[in-house]
C-alpha cells in the first residue's frame, strides 16, 4: 500500500450539517417489524437524516452551511482561503465541478485552487491526504475540506440494504499551513478496482449511458428491487474485503509509523453498519469507550461519517487536547484508507448545522 | 486442520442450531437458521483461523460444509 505522512499543517476545526428531515426506519412499511427490528440490530441504523432529492438540498448545500458557521466560528476571512476541496459522488452537476460553484456561492476569492475529488467512504482520508500534501510546502495558507453524499437519493425505496442503510452529510474541516508546532498526519491507502461491482451505480455514466432499460425494476431476489439507476452493494463482499484488509494496513501502519494502540485516543471507524465496525473494532483489539459510534442515528453517511463522527462525538477532546487519533474507512471501490491523525489540540468543533 | 475441526468452528457460528445437525455433507445453505449474518460470520472464522479470504461468491459455489472446506484449502 502507498503511506503519506505529512506535518506542518494543522486542523483548525470543523463543521457539519445534516437535513432536519428524519427517516425512522420503523416507519418502514415494506417488511415486517420483526424484521426491522432484526435489521436495526446488525445495521445500528434506527434513523437517518435524508434530504428529499428534489434539487433543493444537495451536498453542497449542507457542506456550504457547515463552512459558513465553521468560518465565523474559527475567524477566517474568506479572502485568505486558497485551497478548496470537495469530496462527493453526489455534486451539484456532472459538469462544472461543485468546488467551483462553492468558491463562487460563497464568495471565495477566485485566486482560489478548487476541484472535486470523486469518491464515497475514503473521501475523508483521501481527501485530508491530498490537502494535506499540498499544503505543507506552504503553497497554500488555508484550505477548506468538504466531504459529503446525499446518497440516500441512490438507494431504492424496494432495497431495504440501502434503505435504511444510508443517509446525508456534509462537513467541513479548516486546514491551516504551520510550519511550527503543526499536526501529525500519517495515511496508508489501497486502491482495489476488482470490487468495483459490489458497490456500483451501475447506468448513467459514460459506460453505460441512460437508456429505457434503466429505468426498469428489476427483482434482485430476496424481495430486494431496484433500477440500474440505483445504488446496488454486495454486502458480504464489502465485509470480507474490509474485515481482510483493514486490520493488515493497519498492522503494517503500526510498524511503520511506531504506533502504540495502547496510547490511541480513539479509534473512528468508517460508520458503514455496526456488524462490520464491530468485527474491526474487535481484530484490531480496541475496547468500546475508544470508539464512539453515531451510526444510530445518522446511518451510513459515506465520506462524511469520520468527520461527522468526530463532530458529533468528540467536541470537547477535539478543543481541549492534543489527541492520538486513528481512523479506518472501506470505501466504494474498493478504495481504503487507514490513518493516524496526531492533534496538537485546540480543535473547534461547531455546533452541528441542520437545514 | 483437519475437516471434522472446520465442520465444529462452522457449527458454533450458529446460535439456534444444535451441534448434531452438522456434518461434512450438510447442506449448509438448506439450514433454518442459514442467512446473511450467518454467512458474515463464516467469512470471519475462515479469516480468523487460516488467515484467508474467502466471498459472499465463495459461499454461494459450495453446496457442503466439505466444499467450502475444500475451498479454503485450496486459497
Amino acid at each position: 500500500m502507498s503511506h503519506i505522512s505529512v506535518k506542518n499543517i494543522k486542523l483548525c476545526g470543523m463543521a457539519g450539517c445534516v437535513p432536519s428531515r428524519v427517516e425512522e426506519n420503523r416507519d418502514y412499511a415494506l417488511i415486517s417489524p420483526e424484521e426491522i427490528e432484526k435489521y436495526i440490530a446488525a445495521t445500528g441504523v434506527v434513523r437517518r437524516h435524508c434530504a428529499i432529492h428534489d434539487g433543493s438540498i444537495c451536498t453542497s448545500d449542507l457542506c456550504q452551511k457547515a463552512a459558513e458557521k465553521l468560518l465565523e466560528d474559527i475567524n477566517w476571512k474568506k479572502e485568505e482561503i486558497d485551497l478548496l476541496v470537495f469530496v462527493s459522488h453526489t455534486t451539484d452537476y456532472k459538469l462544472p465541478a461543485t468546488a467551483i460553484v462553492l468558491q463562487d456561492k460563497m464568495g471565495l476569492p477566485t485566486s482560489c485552487l478548487a476541484f472535486d475529488i470523486t469518491l464515497g467512504c475514503s473521501g475523508f482520508l483521501v481527501g485530508l491526504g491530498v490537502m494535506s500534501n499540498l499544503m505543507a510546502s506552504g503553497c497554500f495558507r488555508k484550505g477548506l475540506l468538504m466531504v459529503g453524499n446525499t446518497q440516500s437519493e441512490y438507494a431504492s425505496p424496494e432495497d431495504r440494504s440501502m434503505k435504511l442503510l444510508l443517509g446525508d452529510a456534509g462537513t467541513v474541516t479548516a486546514i491551516e499551513y504551520a510550519p511550527e508546532g503543526g499536526d501529525e498526519i500519517n495515511i496508508s491507502y489501497m486502491s482495489d478496482g476488482s470490487g468495483r461491482e459490489f458497490v456500483i451505480l451501475p447506468d448513467g455514466g459514460s459506460r453505460n449511458p441512460v437508456n429505457e432499460k434503466s429505468f426498469i425494476m428489476e427483482d434482485c431476489g430476496n424481495g430486494i428491487r431496484r433500477t440500474r439507476l440505483h445504488e446496488k452493494m454486495i454486502g458480504d463482499e464489502v465485509f470480507s474485503y474490509g474485515t481482510f484488509y483493514i486490520p493488515r494496513v493497519y498492522n503494517e501502519m503500526a510498524e511503520k509509523f511506531n504506533i502504540n494502540p495502547d496510547d490511541v485516543d480513539f479509534l473512528l471507524l468508517h460508520q458503514a453498519n455496526k456488524f462490520l465496525c464491530e468485527k474491526l473494532r474487535k481484530k484490531l483489539k480496541f475496547p468500546p469507550e475508544k470508539v464512539p459510534y453515531n451510526i444510530q442515528e445518522f446511518g451510513n453517511t459515506s465520506g462524511a461519517t469520520i468527520p461527522l463522527l468526530m463532530v458529533t462525538n468528540l467536541k470537547d477532546e477535539l478543543k481541549n487536547r492534543p489527541l492520538n487519533l486513528l481512523a479506518a474507512t472501506i470505501g466504494v471501490g474498493f478504495s481504503l484508507g487507514v490513518a493516524q491523525i496526531k492533534t496538537t489540540g485546540n480543535i473547534h468543533v461547531s455546533e452541528l448545522q441542520m437545514i | 486442520m483437519e475437516l471434522k475441526e472446520f465442520v465444529t468452528l462452522f457449527a458454533e457460528q450458529f446460535d439456534d442450531t444444535p451441534a448434531d445437525a452438522f456434518s461434512a455433507s450438510t447442506d449448509y445453505k438448506a439450514l433454518d437458521e442459514w442467512g446473511s449474518l450467518v454467512a458474515l460470520s463464516v467469512i470471519s472464522m475462515v479469516d480468523e483461523e487460516f488467515e484467508k479470504r474467502i466471498t459472499g461468491a465463495d459461499i454461494k459455489k459450495c453446496t457442503t460444509i466439505e466444499e467450502l472446506y475444500n475451498l479454503v484449502l485450496s486459497k
